[in-house]
């Protein structure tokens, strides 16, 4: 039990907000900022520190494309970032089984 | 925000929500389906007495009269143009009407990446389908028309549910089955029809809006 908890403290996914944004790289290519503000129901400055953490520990990739003239970042999950969350799920699920 | 940041049971909730209403398109209501429905009967029964049919009999017979003479002033193709033409463009009408209200009432976006999305994976087999008919009738085989909207409209649906609920697949699977009788029973298509547009719809509806609108 301990070591699961270690195990769930250890990754940067213990953050509600980074998780829920991990889980919509999981089941989507790439989306942009807006989109992740508006489901999240986040600020500019909040959505994008959460960003910096997950970029610095290689669990995401950014893109900047010009959509018309307004320039527009989109983000993609990384192979690590894959790996961790599937690590995280696997021990919430763990955890709730009980041991 | 969170009081609970560690409780699991929390967590894989918010997951799960957010991967379904990040990569489908969930405000589809059960009562489009029940409009488009009841339009569909509607526009089956029209052309019922348009070619002053009895139901469910061999009517190869009757066609062939009205097709030779015209009914209400119109011949057939004006009439099937017409009558088609309604019972899309009012299915279609119902469809956004109550759709839009349900995306409305859970705060969700109506126009976005996924309903396009969506709407192009329904379309791609839907565009086809519709060349495929106007190719069915330059070549005569009218019986074969009715049967392929219905095997069109069931892969489209079918396509489409990967993009949104995914119970519209079953409702695609079952149009699909009924257009294959229909391409052995040519003689029945305007019964076919009007079960997998009709009647299929609706029941298809009432189920969806309990499971997921009630409440």
């Amino acid at each position: 039990m301990k070591h699961l908890l270690d195990k769930l403290n250890d990754t940067k996914l213990d953050n509600r907000i980074r998780l829920g944004i991990m889980s919509m790289l999981m089941v989507n290519d790439w989306v942009d900022f807006g989109t992740f503000k508006e489901m999240l129901g986040l600020t500019d400055g909040n959505l994008a520190s959460h960003m910096k953490v997950l970029e610095g520990e290689g669990y995401v990739e950014l893109r900047k494309q010009f959509v018309g003239r307004k320039p527009q970042t989109s983000y993609t999950a990384t192979v690590a970032g894959r790996q961790a969350f599937n690590d995280h799920l696997a021990a919430l699920e763990a955890l709730l089984k009980g041991d | 925000m969170v009081k609970n940041q560690n409780d699991p049971l929390e967590n894989l909730a918010q997951i799960r929500s957010l991967m379904e209403r990040s990569s489908r398109f969930i405000s589809l209501s059960g009562l489009s389906g029940v409009a488009a429905g009841t339009v569909a009967l509607i526009g089956a029964a029209v052309a019922y007495i348009y070619f002053g049919l009895p139901v469910f009999s061999g009517k190869n017979e009757y066609y062939f009269e009205v097709i030779k003479n015209g009914n209400w002033g119109m011949d057939y193709v004006t009439f099937f143009l017409l009558d088609a033409a309604a019972v899309f463009v009012l299915a279609l009408a119902g469809g956004i009407y109550f759709t839009t209200r349900k995306a409305r009432k859970k705060g969700y976006k109506i126009w976005d990446a996924l309903s396009q999305r969506m709407l192009v994976n329904l379309a791609i087999p839907l565009v086809a389908g519709g060349i495929f008919c106007i190719a069915l009738f330059k070549n005569g085989a009218f019986g074969l028309i009715a049967p392929a909207t219905l095997i069109f409209y069931g892969l489209a649906l079918v396509n489409g549910g990967k993009y949104t609920l995914n119970d519209i697949r079953y409702l695609g699977l079952l149009e699909i089955g009924l257009g294959f009788i229909g391409l052995f029973k040519p003689g029945y298509g305007l019964e076919l029809w009007a079960l997998g547009f009709g009647v299929a719809h609706i029941v298809y509806g009432i189920i969806m809006y309990n499971k997921y609108e009630r409440n």
